[in-house]
């Protein structure tokens, strides 16, 4: 289990997150939701050990985050930050097989080459195993990036809004993947997203962060209601239920701005 | 077409692609044999390609006059080239990594303008009671340190970001320049031409004790280089994706620096500034073979031991009998060849 423990995180005399305490099951998908700026993005680089502390404690599997065991700590995550730019002259392959950065020998070993190659097929992007980076669309780039992240082999997932470049079919072939792995591989899977249906479709649990501070946390159905997503976004919206039971949100357009 | 023959087929891929490579690196070692070879029987009094062949391979039967040319003038300088020549393209290329920036060498990061000042420091000040040969390497490595323990401290801490260090590096860049010319102000006429001589950058300075010291910070650093290999590819996706692989950045960041400091101080103390290398060279290896580092580090090297060395015999022959300060030979034809290089690539990618 993953436990935060009165968490507060701030970057000089800027707060970010204030006295956040959670508990993150194993197996399970957390989906951190809520408005640009209010400290997601900070709480991944937290729990991975990149942003001291400002006061609280990060447990999982009987340790304590401190700055003495940075590496080792690290070596449980696979971390999956936003950024997609790679203008760079390497192959895909070669970009995969980094995700073993730990083990690699200076000749890239059959395994290893064979571990990129079957990750990028699980994903069904095999066929760019050759080609160069830069000359990837940026959604075929962040799945090469989330390939990269699977041979980590971790145990907790950490993915800084993962599909922000996919279409609609690689946005469910990603969640679908991260969902079965994270219960095949008992991973604490924590994902920011953006799109809310996207999130009460494939999360366990949801996180709901405004201001640097805990709003809700709990499975999508109980979670998220009209009056929760208005005060996040100003926006409103009807919740429906889909097939599955799950919430479906349509956000209405406002009067003020479509007269 | 099955799963596992997928796999298999990409996998043979992979493994020419690596082959692709070696043979780039046995290419340019050839190139660089080839060229050492010509640069040693170029000269004053010209010795052909066998005579020089004869000569390295067994001195003893060499007629005592070629001996004394080959092995005791003209093979120190050459072999220099090669060593000053790797130092520059290696560090260039590791400068260009670190900072996630294709402009930046040695020399844009003020590293040989501090050695250029310190060198004319210990020039002015009469070698502070050193004799000269001494007193200019150790005044150029002590400044090009100093300099670079600026770029140290700014890499030590955590929330610099490269662009920082490339903009302090450029500062510095300026406050030496100016420095180096207040010296150049104040100093006599002949104290001015002895500076200006050694800017423009010789390998004539060159002994077999230099070239020793040279070779060994060159390959000790180089070799340490090599270990990060991976590390320092992953620090081409971005800081943060190379943290996000595990990479201690910080750290990494200021081992590098540290090398190729050391590298390149060594490297123009000795011989002053070469321009251009540092640039060019890791472009030309990034265009063969692209940013796998574990041939990036070896090619970068090879490519700039083997243009110091071309542009060494072409000082030598532009007009027979004249030596051209190397230092402008290099920018002279590395410049056009440069050009046509980035053209070429920008028409492919287009």
């Amino acid at each position: 289990m993953l436990e935060l423990d009165n968490l507060s995180l701030s970057i000089g005399k800027q707060s970010l997150v204030r006295e956040l305490n959670l508990q993150l099951q194993p197996g399970q998908l957390h989906v951190i939701i809520g408005p640009n700026g209010t400290g997601k993005t900070s709480l991944l680089r937290a729990l991975f050990g990149e942003l001291p502390l400002q006061q609280g404690e990060i447990r999982f599997g009987g340790h304590t985050l401190s700055r003495l065991h940075g590496a080792s700590w690290r070596r449980q995550f696979g971390y999956m930050p936003q950024n997609i730019q790679l203008e760079l002259d390497l192959s895909v392959l070669e970009v995969v097989v980094l995700g073993r950065l730990d083990s690699l020998s200076m000749r890239l070993s059959d395994d290893d080459i064979l571990a990129a190659l079957s990750a990028l097929q699980a994903l069904g992007i095999a066929h760019l195993a050759d080609r160069a980076m830069h000359s990837l669309s940026g959604g075929q780039r962040q799945m090469v990036l989330f390939a990269q992240v699977l041979l980590r082999d971790p145990q907790i997932m950490m993915l800084d809004e993962p599909v922000s470049a996919l279409d609609l079919q690689h946005q469910l072939q990603l969640m679908e993947h991260l969902h079965h792995q994270t219960r095949a591989k008992n991973w604490v899977s924590l994902v920011v997203l953006h799109d809310l249906n996207l999130a009460a479709q494939f999360a366990d649990r949801l996180i709901v962060l405004a201001g640097g501070t805990l709003q809700a946390f709990g499975p999508p159905s109980e979670v998220l209601d009209a009056a929760l997503i208005h005060r996040l976004y100003s926006v409103p919206v009807d919740i429906h239920q889909d097939r599955d039971g799950k919430p479906y949100i349509r956000t209405l357009r406002q009067a003020s701005l479509t007269a | 077409m099955t799963d596992t023959t997928a796999l298999h087929t990409a996998l043979t891929r992979q493994r020419q692609r690596e082959h692709r490579r070696w043979r780039f690196l046995l290419l340019f070692i050839v190139l660089i044999m080839t060229s050492l070879l010509l640069d040693v029987a170029t000269g004053p009094s010209l010795l052909s390609l066998r005579e020089v062949a004869a000569t390295l391979l067994s001195p003893g039967e060499a007629d005592a006059m070629t001996r004394a040319i080959v092995m005791d003038m003209r093979l120190p300088i050459a072999l220099m080239a090669l060593v000053v020549g790797a130092a520059l393209g290696l560090g260039g290329a590791q400068m260009q990594t670190l900072l996630d920036n294709p402009l930046a060498s040695p020399f844009t990061l003020g590293l040989a303008a501090a050695a250029g000042f310190g060198a004319a420091l210990a020039l002015i000040s009469g070698g502070f009671g050193l004799p000269p040969l001494i007193a200019i390497p150790v005044g150029a490595f002590v400044c090009c340190m100093l300099a670079a323990g600026l770029l140290f401290g700014l890499a030590l801490m955590q929330h610099v970001s490269s662009q920082t260090i490339i903009l302090a590096g450029i500062a510095l860049l300026f406050l030496f320049q100016s420095l180096l010319s207040l010296l150049q102000f104040l100093s006599s006429p002949e104290l001015n031409q002895q500076i200006v001589f050694w800017l423009f950058g010789s390998l004539m300075r060159s002994t077999w004790d230099s070239l020793l010291i040279t070779a060994v910070v060159t390959v000790v650093c180089a070799l340490l280089l090599y270990r990060d290999a991976w590390k320092l590819t992953c620090l081409r996706l971005g800081e943060a994706r190379a943290r996000s692989l595990g990479v201690d950045v910080s750290r990494l960041r200021l081992k590098t620096l540290v090398l190729v400091a050391l590298m390149t101080a060594t490297a123009i103390s000795f011989v002053g500034i070469i321009g251009f290398i540092g640039l060019v060279a890791p472009h030309i290896a990034r265009m063969l073979i692209g940013e796998d580092q574990r041939f990036l580090i070896p090619l970068s090297a090879l490519c700039g031991a083997c243009m110091l060395s071309v542009s060494s015999v072409m000082s030598k022959s532009i007009i027979p009998g004249a030596l051209f300060p190397i230092g402008i030979v290099t920018a002279i034809i590395g410049v056009p060849f440069f050009i046509w290089l980035i053209l070429g690539k920008g028409r492919k990618r287009a």
